[in-house]
């Protein structure tokens, strides 16, 4: 049986507010439904692995195969709680291991 | 060889205060060429930016935006303001001067500004035209970012109309963000994301970040270089009559 591959991404939330988890995956999830439906949201297997709300930084893990449509879904988001906000991808990786070290590598994170 | 990403319509106002965090946000994201649009020319203000994006590590292009009401118009500002700036952009409202720009071998970018949804300027005829020149159609992201609902949706189905007209002609697609605003800023793969929303393959999206928009600067710079004589034709050394 062929496993399906997940994606794991390190987004930053770029807002003078500070937001709490629910509150970031709302959004998302707002955000790839209006995007791509509720079937396409239904593909994506979005979850959140981690949010740190002092560096405003989530981990959220989505599957290989829809990587490009929570990325587009991510993009799309300017605000969150009626509050202006943009969301940046700063890593994406196969492991969440991986992605820290991508993450302190390349944004001494 | 790394990608080189490109914004050319980074509408930034240099008076303004948070004009350099823009700057410095880009440059973060990952972008290494950015084009800011000046309506007249002012060597103060292109100077300006310049040293802005120079501090922030980026290399600058200027660029005009013109819009011209005629095509009698359109051939006056491009006369008069061709070697002045690095990038020539037409922002095409009516039918007669986006046939215009589009034979016009002065002119390297071809913006249509979406007013009306239901009129297509960027038709096969315009293609055609723009295909026996140097133009490349510009597709501006900030609307995708500001619109929401039915907008956003009659948007995305020109975009991918004209998308698809422009790869049938082969001509080059450059992807641009268009902000103002620090907030609306995005990074280049998050772009080349949103340009899959009107069924732009990742690849051409990349490359209307990248290597388009890097080729058609590199072009002008060349052109308007001491050294340029014509397309092909540079001056190595200046010799002594003997």
């Amino acid at each position: 049986m062929k496993v399906a591959k997940r994606r794991y991404l390190a987004v930053e939330i770029d807002s003078t507010e500070t937001f709490v988890s629910r509150q970031v995956m709302d959004a998302v999830w707002s955000a790839v439904t209006k995007l791509f439906g509720e079937y396409g949201a239904s593909q994506t297997g979005l979850s959140l692995i981690n949010y740190d709300e002092k560096k405003k930084i989530a981990i959220i893990r989505t599957w290989h195969k829809t990587l490009e449509m929570v990325r587009a879904a991510l993009a799309s988001i300017t605000q969150m709680e009626n509050k202006s906000v943009a969301t940046h991808i700063l890593a994406v990786s196969g492991t969440i291991k991986a992605l820290h070290c991508r993450l302190e590598e390349e944004h001494s994170i | 060889m790394k990608r080189v990403y490109a914004d050319l319509h980074f509408c930034i106002d240099v008076e303004s205060k948070p004009c350099s965090c823009a700057v410095r946000k880009a440059m973060k994201l990952g972008y290494g060429l950015m084009a800011v649009p000046f309506r007249r020319f002012s060597e103060d203000s292109v100077r300006q930016t310049k040293r802005l994006c120079e501090e922030a590590g980026v290399d600058f292009a200027s660029r005009v935006d013109l819009e011209p009401r005629t095509p009698e118009e359109l051939l006056v500002n491009l006369r008069k303001l061709r070697r002045r700036f690095d990038v020539v952009a037409v922002l095409c409202e009516s039918k007669v001067v986006a046939r215009q720009a589009a034979k016009d071998r002065r002119v390297d970018l071809l913006n249509f500004p979406q007013p009306d949804f239901r009129r297509a300027i960027f038709d096969d005829a315009e293609a055609e035209l723009a295909s026996g020149c140097m133009a490349a159609l510009e597709i501006d992201m900030k609307p995708l970012l500001t619109l929401g609902g039915p907008a956003r949706t009659r948007l995305l189905s020109n975009l991918r109309r004209e998308a698809a007209t422009a790869a049938r002609h082969h001509i080059p697609i450059v992807i641009s963000s268009g902000v103002s605003d620090e907030m609306h800023v995005r990074g280049p793969k998050d772009l080349a994301a949103l340009a899959s929303l009107f069924d732009l393959p990742n690849m051409q999206a990349l490359n209307a970040i990248s290597d388009n928009p890097a080729a058609i600067v590199k072009r002008n710079r060349e052109k308007l270089g001491p050294k340029f004589v014509a397309p092909g034709i540079r001056l190595v050394k200046r010799g002594k009559n003997s």
